[in-house]
């Protein structure tokens, strides 16, 4: 039996400032209940550059050019200290421009549903053709384009927009008269999540130098839908996203769970390679249009950028042992059960302190935590409050309870093991998982030894039920030691010993 | 203080949950009316 490591992990990150203003609830919502609304008329003017964008330093964390802890260097607000010579080329991704993204839309638009104007795609095509990771046929798929006429008799009847400087330059058509799950906005919805999805995935192959068909399974974790009406929902972006980014030795499927959904995408890829299912599985999700700038209205009140202008993706490849890639522990993993309760002591401890009891670990024994890593200066302003730095106090104070530091070790050990949130407000994505590239950067260098992914989901937003849901598990420095196939792991031998032992205790208490 | 109190309970995912606070006014003697969690992240 194999151990499964982390191969490799990509992160992009799409800058979609007119997104904002109208695929944004905040904002689309605004737009329904009070269109001459102060807020609307301000949004423009606190809309970042794309170079804006990319200067900032937590997206350049996010894309792998700097580790998290480096923000603790840079003064804030962070969006007041730019890095000027920060690159949109990540070492772990990049960040991509809004009008090369609706370019790569089309190119991930199977029933021809994305329109885009003639002129825009002859000024615009020359970003992908650069681009290393796109093909010659590919690009061929591009097209020539539309008359402005035709896209905007389009969107008289129904389809939705597609603008740059608030300027039409395309539309996302419906894909059924009547059916709501095919309406325009939903399939904008998903076209931009599959879409971001395969940059993710893209990024993935190339920079980590995989051959795309030696993917065989593909788990898909956003929070999106995609299905008609009826089966809302029936999926499946994981193949969709695999066909689009050549993936074709590969199947898959969708596996959600709100915020916590990555995580669990994690720990299912590791059994999967573990148990010999597969050799090679990809955890890929795109990201969500309905959240930028979901805390705009705070950010403009405070005279800030709306920092909510990106849409957030990554890729994550698990195969088996190479020696080298950080190990997942899928014997060190937390889940919040039905049992569990919700007090957040109940909840931390059964994602953190019950995975690392029944392994004779303490909680100092854990490098770093990567909980949910959402960028505070998105956050704070508008009441939230710093959510990583309230994680680490909680793990913090669950060491304290448990005896494994003292309470006046509690700073030291947040400061030691924990880290600076800088991940985009995307649901799905800031949740564990913006931390395996990073952890697997730190655990390759010696750095550290261990790091937890602890993704944590809030189930009751989709009314089925008041629970909360998490899941965690461990990477851990690869000792470099492969099995070899065929072999039996020192696991497995101490529980054929324990089966017999059992056995023959049964056979003298029943004298048989 | 809180004995014979109607509550509203709003909790937050990344805080004190609902189900939690609700659990703890009704030690307290209050009734609570409306109990949920938010997420606002």
């Amino acid at each position: 039996m194999t151990t499964p490591v982390v191969k490799g992990a990509a992160y992009v990150l799409v800058h979609t400032p007119d997104m904002v203003m109208h695929y944004g609830t905040t904002c689309s919502v605004e737009h329904e209940v009070n269109p001459n609304s102060d807020f609307l008329k301000k949004v423009p003017e606190h809309l970042r550059t794309f170079e804006e964008a990319v200067k900032y330093a937590p997206n350049q964390v996010y894309i792998g050019n700097m580790l998290p802890n480096d923000l603790h260097g840079i003064e804030k607000p962070w969006y007041n200290n730019l890095i000027d010579d920060a690159k949109a080329e990540g070492k772990q991704g990049e960040i991509v421009s809004q009008d090369e993204f609706y370019i790569a839309m089309k190119l991930s638009d199977a029933f021809d549903l994305v329109m885009l104007e003639k002129d825009f795609i002859a000024n615009t095509k020359g970003k992908l053709e650069i681009k290393p990771y796109y093909s010659e046929v590919e690009l061929k798929k591009i097209g020539e384009g539309y008359e402005i006429a035709d896209i905007e008799e389009k969107v008289s009847k129904g389809a939705e927009p597609l603008l740059v400087k608030d300027k039409l330059v395309g539309c996302v058509k419906a894909a059924h008269e009547r059916d709501k799950n095919l309406s325009a906005h939903v399939m904008v919805e998903n076209i931009v999540s599959k879409a971001s999805g395969v940059i993710a995935l893209k990024n993935l192959i190339f920079k980590n130098d995989i051959s795309a068909d030696s993917i065989e399974y593909v788990i898909e974790c956003s929070e999106e839908a995609c299905g008609d009406m009826n089966q809302r929902g029936g999926g499946n972006f994981a193949k969709a996203i695999a066909e689009t980014a050549g993936a074709t030795g590969a199947t898959g499927s969708d596996t959600r769970g709100f915020c916590a959904a990555p995580a669990h995408a994690l720990v299912n890829a590791a059994a999967l390679v573990k148990s010999g299912v597969y050799k090679s599985v990809a955890i890929v999700a795109g990201g969500a249009t309905a959240k930028l700038g979901m805390n705009g209205r705070d950010h403009v009140q405070k005279g800030m950028p709306i920092l909510e202008d990106c849409l957030g993706t990554f890729a994550v490849l698990v195969t088996e042992n190479d020696g080298v890639s950080p190990i997942l522990r899928t014997d060190i993993v937390g889940r919040h059960t039905v049992g569990t309760g919700s007090s957040p002591q109940a909840v931390m401890e059964s994602i953190i302190t019950m995975p690392l009891d029944k392994n004779g670990l303490k909680i100092t024994d854990i490098d770093k935590y990567s909980v949910e890593m959402q960028n505070p200066e998105i956050t704070v302003p508008a009441g939230a409050g710093d959510v990583p730095l309230a994680n680490y106090k909680m793990i913090a104070a669950l060491g304290v309870k448990r005896g494994d530091i003292e309470r006046t070790a509690m700073q030291d050990f947040i400061e030691n093991h924990g880290m600076p949130g800088f991940a985009p407000t995307q649901g799905h994505i800031p949740s564990g998982i913006p931390f395996v590239g990073a952890a697997k950067e730190m655990l390759e260098s010696g750095e550290i030894d261990k790091a937890m992914i602890v993704g944590k989901g809030s189930l009751f937003l989709g009314r089925m039920t008041n629970l909360f849901d998490g899941v965690s598990i461990v990477m851990e420095r690869n000792t470099g030691k492969v099995e070899e196939a065929g072999t039996v792991s020192k696991e497995e031998i101490k529980g054929m010993v324990a089966e017999t032992i059992k056995e023959f205790a049964a056979f003298l208490l029943d004298g048989k | 203080m809180l004995k014979g109190k109607k509550i509203i309970a709003l909790g937050d995912r990344d805080g004190i949950p609902a189900p939690a606070i609700e659990e703890c006014v009704k030690t307290a003697g209050a009734e609570i009316i409306f109990a949920a969690t938010e997420c606002f992240v």
